[in-house]
């Protein structure tokens, strides 16, 4: 099997619970390389404890979640290193400075002074922000500093990327920067996305769809796969369906 | 490489601590003025109705400043663990504590870098203290302020470790100042910081007990005797002992299996 073969992600048979509210029940899903997932699903469905489980944040014991090939919980280490995270909060320091948000995460993911330079220089300026690299995030608004975390979630060139609710409270333009730029990544680079959204209009034509409603998995598929199974026209009909029926 | 790993990480929490503490001036200034005001109003109001005799490591009569001058360095050292404790809920609650979870490297590991991050800021406001204290008159001899320095890490890692240890229990920011009122004030007061143990053994048995047992005690004698040259090898190994067992705790506390993530009830998903 070549390296490419392998699926940056693959979840399977995952469940978990909050005390007895099942939060998870038995999901499973895969996302290929160069292939962008949205991850749909209402409020409340589910998402954000997936992505606390994939993160290793929190530890289920049913079911599997690899990374690249690396079980979480077995090689947790080896599988962190091909994830970077965008959380659906801010996880900037607001006191330091872009460089220095951006120095701090490349040491903690071991790169040395120079690569850390060369890697932020590329991030930013891809995302036409090294010229204010020297300001303190505090300066910088939502859009931006968004971007900002993108870039810091690519530096150590991960697999998959993990995205959850990025453009929540941000105003149209910078949502829409934002969502073609992860595209663009995904087509550009070769990266696997994971984009986590309530947001219809954030979905490509070539996206991949994963529906999680109240824990379980709706569809799964690309947009014509799922507009057939739920015979639906339009993705916000088939979500709408998807989640009507089943609640 | 693996080893460069670590130490990079180690690099980047020590360095982004330093930074923040340097941008929060206001912290810097605050963590000195409460000792100060211990120094130059308390102590100096006390001097005379609290009379201490010789007692080591000390050889002759003391001035009362003198006595509390370890306690205080305690107090810095107590106050900067908690006060890391609460920046990591606060970062737990902001979710900037993620980007460090994350990370490709044991969960135990980043938490100890956390604590000598912590640490390494307490010592540099416990210096600056010292050095405020020098110009009050308040000297010690000078290799005691190079003997001084293992003691005020193994204290101020031990503090930070119950800190951590808190951290990881306490479930939100709100629920943060009570336990600090019940953590530091019964620390500080039922401890040698501020009176010796047979000062305490004379008012109350009870006391003398709770203030012999209590880590911090042990702690402030650790310093003490380091200020002036000397080794207190109980001391020693009762703050070390107290250290792995809040470390190993707090590190429980943080598993993502059995840890304080998970039972917290979740995120609004």
């Amino acid at each position: 099997m070549t390296l490419n073969a392998t699926p940056a992600l693959t979840v399977a048979g995952l469940s978990y619970a909050y005390g007895k509210k099942k939060a998870l029940d038995r999901v499973s899903f895969a996302v290929a390389p160069g292939e962008c997932t949205i991850l749909l699903g209402p409020n409340g469905a589910g998402k954000t404890t997936l992505f606390s489980l994939i993160t290793r944040l929190y530890d289920s014991r049913e079911g599997r979640i690899l990374i690249a090939g690396h079980d979480v919980r077995k090689e947790f280490s080896r599988a962190l290193a091909q994830l970077g995270v965008v959380f659906q909060q801010t996880t900037l320091d607001l006191d330091l400075t872009v460089l220095q948000n951006l120095h701090y995460h490349a040491s903690l993911h071991g790169l040395s002074r120079r690569r850390a330079d060369a890697r932020i220089r590329e991030e930013l300026e891809r995302q036409g922000m090294f010229e204010r690299r020297k300001e303190k995030v505090r300066q910088l608004n939502g859009g931006h500093r968004r971007r900002v975390e993108i870039a810091r979630a690519l530096l150590h060139e991960p697999r998959l990327l993990l995205l959850d609710e990025p453009t929540v409270g941000l105003d149209v333009p910078s949502r829409k920067a934002i969502v073609d730029y992860v595209h663009r990544l995904c087509s550009d680079s070769g990266i696997a996305v994971l984009w986590a959204t309530h947001l219809i209009d954030e979905i490509y034509e070539n996206d991949r769809l994963v529906v999680l409603h109240k824990g379980a998995v709706r569809a799964d598929g690309s947009i014509p796969e799922v507009l057939k199974t739920t015979g639906a026209e339009t993705v916000g009909d088939a979500f709408h369906r998807l989640t009507r029926e089943a609640a | 490489m693996r080893l460069m790993h670590y130490l990079r990480a180690l690099r980047g929490i020590m360095a982004r601590e330093l930074l923040r503490f340097v941008h929060q001036r206001e912290r810097f200034v605050s963590a000195l003025v409460r000792p100060l005001v211990w120094l130059f109003i308390f102590a100096a109001g006390f001097r005379s109705t609290l009379g201490v005799a010789i007692i080591p490591p000390y050889e002759t009569y003391i001035l009362y400043e003198v006595y509390i001058t370890p306690g205080l360095l305690g107090m810095i050292l107590l106050f900067n663990g908690m006060q890391s404790s609460l920046s990591m809920v606060y970062d737990r609650e902001m979710g900037s504590m993620k980007t460090l979870l994350v990370c490709p490297l044991p969960r135990w590991y980043l938490l100890i870098d956390k604590l000598l991050a912590g640490v390494l800021v307490a010592v540099l406001q416990a210096y600056t203290f010292l050095l405020i204290a020098w110009f009050y008159d308040i000297q010690a001899p000078l290799e005691g302020y190079l003997s001084v320095l293992p003691a005020l890490v193994l204290s101020g890692l031990m503090l930070g470790a119950l800190g951590l240890l808190l951290s990881s229990f306490v479930k939100q920011l709100e629920n943060f100042a009570g336990v600090m009122n019940f953590v530091i004030f019964p620390m500080f007061f039922l401890s040698t910081a501020l009176y010796p143990l047979w000062k305490i053994q004379e008012s109350s048995e009870l006391l003398y007990t709770l203030a012999s047992y209590n880590p911090f005690s042990q702690a402030v004698e650790l310093i003490r005797f380091a200020l002036y040259g000397q080794f207190n090898l109980y001391a020693c190994i009762y703050t070390s002992v107290a250290l792995i067992v809040f470390l190993i705790i707090a590190i429980i506390g943080y598993n993502p299996s059995r840890g304080m993530m998970q039972r917290k009830g979740g995120p609004a998903a």
